[in-house]
């Protein structure tokens, strides 16, 4: 556990660190995380303690959120003002996310045929 | 003795409020394990709900709340450089397809964002909503970390994240089934693209496969957006 978050909060120091040196207006943590996957990308393999307890932390991300999210309290009037604006928004993004995509992937999926990968396009779902 | 200064009091107390948060989300936990199928009984947004409806019943400040609960937002930080992992661990899967992968990945991460960015904009939303709508395809870490340090809300961030996530894991299937975009890697990845962590979360369930270029996705759109939103953001004006 005490490796993990040394290398955890170790990383993360190196992305604040470079974040102020470059004056890179990128969050320290996500530097961090791309800074420890170059790193295992060097390595090949994570150090075992990481395989092993990142997952433990991870599976507890979504509670992590919940005390900034609860600052919304202070955002109430701005949402209750916009609601259907932000409904519409929301909701057409989202379809043109979605359908931009699926349809350029599955298009440039017919020009080069994926390789090791199962190639029936007939997989149902439930 | 007065009972209702003493929970008066107890309000007050930012310890209170850590245990509420842990509490109140490990029974939404439970709730949503009993009932796997209905997407609105998502933990995080349930537990942030609740813990508002509270807040205003007992009219404690959001500072009291926040002083107590920051020990969880504190762990954020070494969690987000923790998804480094998982996005290592599929590597293998972007080395077999890399070029139609990334050619998605480059052109999906800007209509991800300029999608919502133009309508609200047609539609004439203030700029601070905006500011937090930008990366609202990205994973929570990463978006509120986006908007907080560009001068936004973080929690109107997390918010616009959560509601796109609820949206994309409802209309995926049905979407892309009438579409007829039905392989499980097409399926995946734009899911995890669009929709981020719920949205990989309900693919999971349809098929492994699926779930795991939807996990691919998920990572890369976020590592891709946080290098290149700040720029963007900038050269609008936004921030």
């Amino acid at each position: 556990m005490l490796e993990t978050f040394i290398v955890l909060l170790g990383f993360q120091w190196l992305g604040e660190l470079i974040k102020q040196v470059l004056n890179w207006p990128v969050p320290g943590p996500v530097l961090g995380m791309l800074l420890l996957f170059a790193y295992l990308v060097w390595r090949k393999q994570p150090p075992d303690y990481l395989q092993r307890e990142v997952p433990k932390l991870l599976f507890y991300l979504s509670l992590f959120f919940v005390p900034a999210g609860v600052g919304l309290i202070d955002q109430l009037q701005l949402l209750r003002d916009n609601w259907w604006q932000l409904l519409i928004v929301l909701l057409g993004a989202t379809l043109m996310t979605l359908v931009f995509t699926a349809s350029l992937l599955n298009l440039l999926w017919t020009r080069q045929r994926i390789q090791g990968l199962p190639e029936k396009r007939r997989e149902r779902f439930k | 003795m007065n009972v209702s200064s003493d929970l008066t009091r107890l309000f007050q107390q930012p310890l209170t409020w850590l245990f509420l948060t842990l509490v109140l989300f490990k029974a939404c936990q439970l709730l949503q394990r009993r009932w796997p199928d209905v997407v609105w009984l998502n933990p995080t947004a349930l537990t942030i709900a609740l813990l508002i409806g509270l807040l205003k019943l007992t009219g404690v400040e959001y500072q009291t709340y926040f002083s107590g609960a920051r020990w969880l937002h504190e762990l954020l930080g070494p969690a987000t450089v923790a998804l480094a992992i998982p996005l290592h661990a599929n590597l293998n899967k972007l080395r077999k397809a890399w070029l139609p992968l990334s050619l998605t990945l480059l052109t999906g991460s800007l209509v991800a964002v300029l999608s919502g960015l133009s309508l609200g904009w047609l539609l004439g939303l203030p700029d601070s909503i905006l500011l937090a709508l930008a990366p609202r395809s990205v994973t929570t870490p990463i978006a509120m970390g986006l908007v907080e340090t560009a001068g936004g809300s973080a929690a109107l961030a997390a918010a616009f994240v959560l509601f796109t996530g609820l949206l994309g894991s409802m209309l995926v299937v049905p979407l892309l089934r009438r579409l007829g975009f039905e392989h499980p890697v097409v399926l995946g990845y734009a899911t995890g693209l669009a929709a981020h962590g719920l949205g990989t979360a309900r693919v999971y369930a349809l098929s492994g496969l699926a779930g795991a270029f939807a996990a691919l996705s998920m990572g890369l759109n976020g590592a891709f957006t946080a290098i290149w939103l700040p720029l963007g953001l900038h050269w609008l004006g936004l921030n």
